[in-house]
């Protein structure tokens, strides 16, 4: 005799079941690829479109300048931030001098100094009244020359020192795992430790410094701050200028489109190396016995020069920073805190929505693979878009969206529907972050959510812990850390992020990133400082997870 | 609980991976199946234990069925238990709490003393504290062991428990397990790619080929008596030689006329492969019949010779190790065997 057990439709999945079960994973994983297709859509329908009379003064009189201005500056921070970023990661990694442990990790500070942040200090510093100018005046009599800080240099000057943490963090993981063996297979073959590191370990670890290399060219691409404090005209302020100068989203858009393409090439770079940086793996990790110790000499140089970028990029600035806070005309006051909570609540806001997005998206990769990677990849290459190509990119959508809801309204409802303007909420600015930060949040997400691997499931069902239990006794303990790590990131970013918020927000939102922005573009470099200092302590709690995490290599 | 599966058929990916696979395992044995990488033992395992749905056969407990076309009774309504190739340990629990974590059936009060219980058993009793990146590989065996018995299943699977271990450790574990397993009478069903492993453990032993069962048979049998070739040729040592049927039912081979049980009959005359295993051939000091060394390894109690006849044919012999030959000498051998295998000669075309 055979009794059959009596069986819900869940606990027999069957084959229809299964494939529900992957066509909803797949439909999670188009939606979340949506908005960047949107936006990109957006952009490229602009560049289609006819031009109009702001396009023609922007090509006659903005577009060569700007051309010029961003190649020049793009060349120059990748190269400048490439080179000082090996050295600085080459000096800490295989050479013992005076000061290396301390230097290998606060070499990474500047990360939490924002551009626009060091850029208006150092023009404070630097500019005729600034106090190095009169102090050198002082001494020196009044006819002492410095080179204006306000030109191409300088711009280069600070974003380097801004950006070079990227190469310097890939670059020193890759000289690591060589250790001294690069330089010792070169002396076994009879080459100098100079050429060694020429010949033998600088090719190594060349497709890592490249990867940093383009990241720095992206972040300089999509730099705002700093170069509007500097006057410096790129891509991004002309964005920002024809939309709120010359009130042409049109335009802002097309040369958004242009943007777009400079931004693609780097992206197709970036993913041709990143896919031979792999095959390049050299795996196991250098034996670390020894160090190349340098002569006295060249110790003392070392020692020196860290100590100078570390000074330059963020010791003098912060110092500075504290000075102008605490000294007369500075804005830490009751206002200072509406901008605090105003900046708290949208990157509370803007973080949980981006880690929530990137938990469905691991989980949807995760539970679909095939298509459902190619469009995580798709979705998470948001971050590569500058944030004023998605200001409008975003905005634009969001028009026509609450222009025909309205159109419908008022046809439905008659000439007493209500008025909506989703533009004038946060609905654009979370939008745009999402689409930005998502990478940044989906990397930490998806790493934790590959540890818990298909037999950790399966022994919870065997075990008779399924479905919800399973979720908050196995998934949750083991996805927490991930899932807080990129809270914390993506609130960080946001939190620093200047043009999105700027040009999307609604009416009367200020947030301190705002609010330095406004201060610097009128020279109050004293009453920018308090919002920039919130910013700079704000953006150390990264720096110091990630300083914890490579000092315990060492 | 006894265990049946009756013509069991699975596909994946559009490829069908199990074919009428039929198997029984009576309440308290211990099953193993073995077979060569992709024979598929790793998905009878996994539709034994309901993640896998088959596409034709069924599957039966007690009488119950659990799985057949169209139905499958889901893993947390099967009250098994499963040891994991790689232990399948929660990171972030220590060793009580990961066997204290499918105990969800028994009041509060009694899972403590049911997890320390267990715990014991395995011998874990004094790393209760620790996580299990803390503990070595074979502890962490034991934990996955201990946490999968302490629901009381009514069958155990095992996915290749010891494959991560040493050889050393995976002998002492195995015995171990067997040990247990006997002491609570539990049903259990291994999948191993060790077939050493399988005959320590098992009562029954199942070869795989291609998604079929070659032979499902008692581990004695399987290496006296194969049902085929593949079986044959993968179980154990042994190299076949040609042969003839005598008319007295024998097996007349280069190295003399054969005696033993046959495994099937043939009529006379008929050319035949035969299977000799080491311990077929023994060393005679007096014999006629000498054979050429042209291989040896060491393997302490004994040596395996291969050894060349004159007919240009090789055969391998377990001599005990104090006779130690030099490749290129040569060693007297007679035939020695209870049991014969015989297997009709593949025709050559």
């Amino acid at each position: 005799m055979r009794i059959e057990q009596t069986v819900s439709a869940r606990d027999a999945p069957g084959l229809r079941h299964t494939t529900h079960h992957r066509v909803f994973w797949l439909l999670v994983a188009i939606l979340i690829a949506t908005p960047v297709s949107i936006v990109l859509l957006q952009i490229g329908s602009a560049a289609l479109a006819p031009r109009s009379d702001a396009w023609a003064h922007l090509a006659e009189f903005v577009l060569p300048r700007v051309i010029g201005n961003t190649v020049w500056l793009v060349i120059g921070v990748t190269l400048s931030a490439a080179a000082l970023g090996t050295v600085l990661a080459w000096l800490t990694a295989v050479c013992e001098f005076p000061g290396r442990r301390f230097l290998a990790w606060a070499l990474l500070l500047p990360l939490a100094i924002p551009g626009y942040v060091l850029a208006f200090v150092l023009v404070g510093m630097l500019e005729y009244s600034g106090p190095v100018q009169t102090l050198g005046r002082e001494i020196f009599g009044p006819d002492l020359a410095i080179p204006a800080i306000r030109s191409r240099g300088g711009v280069i000057l600070v974003l380097t020192l801004c950006l070079y943490p990227y190469v310097y963090l890939i670059a020193r993981n890759a000289f690591q795992t060589q250790g001294m063996r690069a330089l010792e297979i070169g002396q076994s073959m009879g080459l100098s430790i100079r050429s060694g590191f020429f010949r033998i370990a600088l090719p190594l670890a060349r497709p890592w410094i490249a990867g940093g290399a383009l990241l720095v060219a992206m972040e300089t691409l999509a730099d705002f701050g700093t170069v509007s404090v500097f006057n410096y005209d790129t891509f991004t302020t002309a964005i920002y200028q024809a939309w709120f100068g010359l009130f042409s989203l049109e335009s802002a858009m097309q040369l958004a489109s242009i943007l777009v393409l400079f931004v693609f090439v780097i992206v197709v770079l970036e993913q041709r190396l990143r896919a031979r940086a792999d095959f390049a793996a050299t795996g196991s990790q250098g034996t670390g016995l020894g160090r190349l110790r340098l002569g006295r000499k060249s110790a003392f140089a070392a020692t020196g020069f860290g100590f100078l970028v570390l000074a330059l990029g963020f010791v003098i600035p912060f110092c500075q920073l504290i000075v102008w806070t605490f000294g007369s005309g500075s804005e830490f006051d009751a206002r200072f805190f509406g901008y605090v909570w105003q900046t708290l609540v949208v990157a509370s806001l803007g973080a949980l929505l981006t880690t929530v997005v990137a938990v469905c998206l691991a989980y949807a990769v995760r539970n679909r693979g095939g298509p459902a990677r190619w469009l995580a990849r798709w979705a998470t290459l948001g971050y590569a878009l500058p944030g004023t190509v998605l200001a409008v990119g975003v905005f634009a959508p969001i028009v026509t969206l609450n222009n025909t809801v309205q159109e419908l309204l008022v046809r439905a409802i008659g000439p007493g529907a209500p008025q909506i303007l989703l533009q004038s909420t946060l609905v654009a600015m979370l939008l745009a972050y999402l689409i930005r930060f998502l990478a940044v949040a989906h990397s930490p997400v998806e790493s934790n959510l590959l540890r818990i691997t298909r037999s950790l499931d399966e022994n919870s069902r065997i075990l008779g812990v399924s479905g919800w239990q399973m979720l908050r006794r196995v998934h949750l303990p083991i996805l927490r850390g991930g899932v807080l790590a990129a809270f914390t990131l993506t609130f960080v970013d946001i939190m620093k992020e200047m043009p999105i918020t700027l040009m999307t927000r609604p009416f009367g939102w200020e947030t301190l990133a705002v609010r330095v922005f406004e201060m610097t573009s009128e020279g109050e470099w004293a009453r920018a400082s308090a919002p920039a200092v919130a910013i700079v302590l704000v953006g150390l709690i990264p720096v110091i997870t990630l300083t914890r995490g490579s000092s315990r290599v060492d | 609980m006894w265990i049946e599966l009756r013509g069991v058929s699975h596909e994946y990916g559009g490829r069908r991976n199990l074919v009428d696979v039929s198997l029984r395992l009576e309440k308290g044995d211990i099953g193993c199946l073995v077979g060569p990488s992709g024979a598929g033992k790793t998905s009878v395992l996994r539709c034994v234990a309901g993640f896998e749905d088959v596409c034709g056969g069924e599957i039966l407990a007690n009488d119950r069925v659990l799985s057949r076309p169209g139905l499958t009774v889901a893993p947390e309504h099967r009250q098994f238990g499963m040891v994991f190739q790689d232990y399948a340990l929660l990171p972030h629990l220590n060793v009580l709490d990961n066997v204290r974590f499918g105990l969800h059936a028994l009041a509060r009060s009694a899972r403590r003393s049911r997890a320390l219980e267990v715990i014991e058993m395995v011998g874990l009793g004094d790393v209760l504290q620790s996580y299990p990146r803390e503990l070595s590989g074979g502890q962490q065996q034991r934990v996955a062991l201990a946490r999968a018995l302490a629901p009381r299943p009514r069958l155990l699977l095992l996915d290749e428990p010891f494959s991560n271990l040493d050889v050393e450790l995976r002998q002492h574990l195995s015995a171990e397990v067997r040990e247990i397993l006997k002491h609570l009478g539990i049903t259990a069903l291994m999948v191993t790619h060790d077939q050493a492993e399988a005959f320590a453990v098992a009562d029954r032993v199942g070869v795989l080929r291609d998604g079929r069962i070659e032979q499902w048979d008692a581990p004695y049998n399987l290496y006296h008596s194969p049902a085929s070739r593949f079986v044959a040729e993968f179980i154990g040592q042994g190299v076949f030689v040609a042969g003839q049927m005598t008319e007295l039912g024998r097996v007349r081979l280069e190295l003399g006329e054969m005696d033993g049980e046959l495994n099937r009959e043939f009529p006379a005359g008929t050319d035949v492969d035969v299977l000799l295993r080491p311990d077929d051939i023994v060393h005679d000091h007096d014999s006629t019949l000498r054979a050429e060394v042209c291989g040896k390894s060491f393997r302490g109690s004994d040596i395996l010779y291969s050894l060349c006849l004159p007919s240009g044919d090789h055969v391998l012999a377990a001599v005990p190790s104090h006779h130690n030959l030099q490749v290129g000498e040569h060693i007297g051998i007679r035939l020695q065997a209870e049991h014969v295998v015989v297997f009709p000669r593949p025709r050559e075309d």
